[in-house]
């Protein structure tokens, strides 16, 4: 079952001098429990794509159906509800909220979301555990490592039971063995817990554990393997 | 977790946090001391009207304080005394004779009124014989003793034991005059009212006047505490409708807006420091947001709406003014409460304050209600200077946000 339909999705920029096709008429599906890789060179319009998906980013035409529903269709203030409760982020440089705590930043989204103390507080601690963070519950991003920040920006994409997560280039300032340890926990969720992961890279070890890899030049798809 | 995130963002960066909020506790803890001095001078000169000079109450002939007219007198003056002084909220009741006149010394001559008195009764209505500097309060039994203001006496070039001459009109309006000798000087502070007035026996200005007895001019009332002023008066009211019955806001209306004016003043006084505050603080706040354009930019992306990001800024700023606020109220409540009964001298400026009738030492008094006031003044400001930079902090995009390396 398609977790996603994407179709003829373009993103143009309309510079002074020159038209900029950032995402240029791409169909695709992606399927519930996918962990799918989105590759290409710099500039090759991944992250448009990826904010195209995620509803940070308006396309200048194309759908982006999520259970039945043209995201693009939504409201201002809908679209940002439907992000929280559909959609779970990873960026590239963590962006976890400096002053709460790990614990606190994956509370904050069910938080968001209305969750009751008892519920947040027992995935927060079963999701710290599955990231191996377990007992740096009360830790300040400050005080973690890189990859230390990204297993919690992990545990707090996941925090929401999104539809699906998106990671834009999530190993990109990791050093290999942190890479190594977040993939891991990565695939180990996505088979867990079911949750379907695309993320873009162009990182040769994470391209390695993709079951899909979608390479995208200029805007468009131009391969499309699932292994 | 929104209060949480909002408390703790106004100690991310420390010193920024520090610095507004010792601008705005300075400023506050100024404008707090600020009212509790006015405060205190007001009411040091409206206490002062009123145990020195006024009373709370007066009672006179209805034609007598626009004429001065010596012949309007109450007929019936100590029986009326008497009967007020069985009301339990009464402290006091003095019989007065009044008239204006010229009192001489040797050097030099001027107007002024003469106010007899029985000493036993005015003392529970005027605190005059506590302001003596000299003499005593018509304790020894000479004849026509005079007490005079020390400003008058130099006037006059009088001392204490000098004789003075005070000329006069009799009920029968024949001139007459008599030789009095200074008793006591007195010194209220008030330099108009020293000046201005002199205090004889009942005995002697009635002999001098050919008043008859039981009779006066005025009828002085203190009342143990001014909220039964209008109790009292109304009693009175009822009781003697033929005579003019006022209060002292009503002998004086100058001194009960006198309370007003000051705390407008005062009001203005902070509000005006807030107004250069709240620039200072949507300024901080402003630098916070362009800061935090890729967090907030995150925030907005993994589903926090609009009002949230709004109010999280709202908080931050509420929080960062109230801190300031509240060290402010505290310090100014601090140094205010030690004025209370330390005074502040403001005599190196001279005769200036008691030309104007006020004491040149202050103490402060600080009011709670100003105290509550401030706070909730703070906060509006606090709110008001978050308008702006929520509004800016509204308007990141989360994608373009996150683009920011």
């Amino acid at each position: 079952m398609s977790v996603i339909e994407i179709n003829d999705l373009y993103k143009i920029y309309d510079g002074s001098h020159v038209e900029v096709r950032a995402v240029n008429g791409i169909n695709l599906n992606i399927e519930e429990g996918e962990f799918t890789a989105i590759v290409g060179p710099s500039g090759s319009g991944k992250t448009t794509f990826l904010n195209l998906l995620g509803g940070l980013d308006r396309p200048t035409s194309g759908r982006v159906i999520v259970d039945g529903v043209n995201i693009w269709d939504l409201k201002s203030r809908k679209l940002i509800d439907f992000r929280l409760r559909n959609i779970g982020f990873v960026f590239q440089a963590y962006n976890l909220i400096p002053v709460l705590t790990a614990k606190e930043n994956v509370e904050f989204i069910m938080q968001l979301q209305g969750k009751s103390k008892e519920e947040r507080d027992k995935r927060t601690m079963d999701l710290l555990n599955q990231v191996g963070l377990g007992d740096r519950l009360n830790s300040r991003p400050s005080k973690l490592s890189g990859g230390q920040q990204q297993r919690v920006a992990v545990a707090r994409a996941l925090a929401s039971k999104p539809k699906f997560i998106l990671a834009d280039e999530p190993t990109a300032n990791l050093d290999s063995k942190s890479t190594e340890t977040l993939l891991d926990i990565m695939e180990k969720l996505n088979k867990d817990e079911k949750t379907t992961f695309i993320f873009s890279t162009h990182d040769a070890r994470v391209v390695k554990k993709a079951r899909r890899v979608i390479t995208i030049e200029d805007g468009q798809i131009i391969r499309d393997e699932s292994r | 977790m929104l209060f949480s995130i909002s408390w703790r963002n106004v100690w991310r960066n420390k010193i920024r946090s520090i610095v507004i909020i010792t601008a705005i506790a300075l400023g506050i803890c100024a404008g707090v001391f600020s009212s509790a001095f006015y405060q205190g001078m007001a009411d040091q000169r409206i206490d002062k009207a009123i145990k020195t000079e006024l009373s709370h109450i007066q009672i006179h002939q209805p034609e007598y304080r626009q004429a001065n007219d010596i012949s309007k007198y109450i007929p019936d003056a100590n029986s009326i005394a008497a009967k007020i002084r069985q009301f339990p909220e009464v402290h006091g009741v003095s019989n007065r004779i009044t008239i204006f006149s010229m009192i001489a010394s040797a050097e030099t001559a001027t107007g002024v009124k003469i106010s007899g008195i029985t000493p036993g009764d005015e003392r529970l209505v005027s605190n005059l014989y506590s302001k003596l500097i000299e003499g005593n309060y018509f304790e020894e039994n000479r004849r026509n003793p005079v007490l005079v203001g020390r400003k008058l006496a130099e006037k006059l070039k009088v001392r204490l034991g000098s004789k003075v001459v005070l000329t006069l009109q009799d009920v029968e309006n024949n001139i007459t005059a008599g030789a009095f000798r200074i008793v006591g000087i007195f010194n209220t502070q008030n330099n108009i009212y020293d000046e201005s007035n002199v205090f004889v026996l009942d005995r002697d200005l009635r002999r001098l006047m050919n008043l008859p007895e039981n009779t006066g001019h005025e009828l002085a009332i203190l009342v143990n505490d001014n909220e039964n002023v209008p109790i009292v008066q109304n009693s009175i009211k009822a009781d003697y409708s033929e005579l003019e019955i006022l209060s002292w806001t009503e002998l004086s209306p100058e001194m009960n807006y006198l309370n007003e004016a000051m705390d407008l003043f005062m009001y203005i006084f902070i509000i005006i420091i807030l107004l250069a505050l709240l620039f200072g603080i949507i300024n901080t706040m402003l630098m916070v947001v362009l800061e935090r354009v890729k967090e907030i930019g995150m925030l907005m992306a993994i589903g926090m709406n609009k009002l949230r990001v709004f109010m999280m800024i709202v908080l931050e700023t509420v929080f960062l003014s109230l801190t300031g606020g509240v060290l402010g109220v505290i310090l100014g409540t601090l140094v205010s409460k030690h004025f209370e009964t330390h005074k502040i001298d403001l005599s190196i400026w001279g005769d200036v304050y008691a030309d104007l009738g006020y004491d040149p030492y202050v103490y402060t008094n600080l009011e709670i209600s100003l105290l509550v006031n401030v706070t909730i003044m703070v906060i509006l400001t606090g709110i008001l200077a978050s308008l702006y930079p929520a509004y800016k902090a509204l308007k990141n995009d989360p994608a373009d946000a996150l683009r920011i390396e």
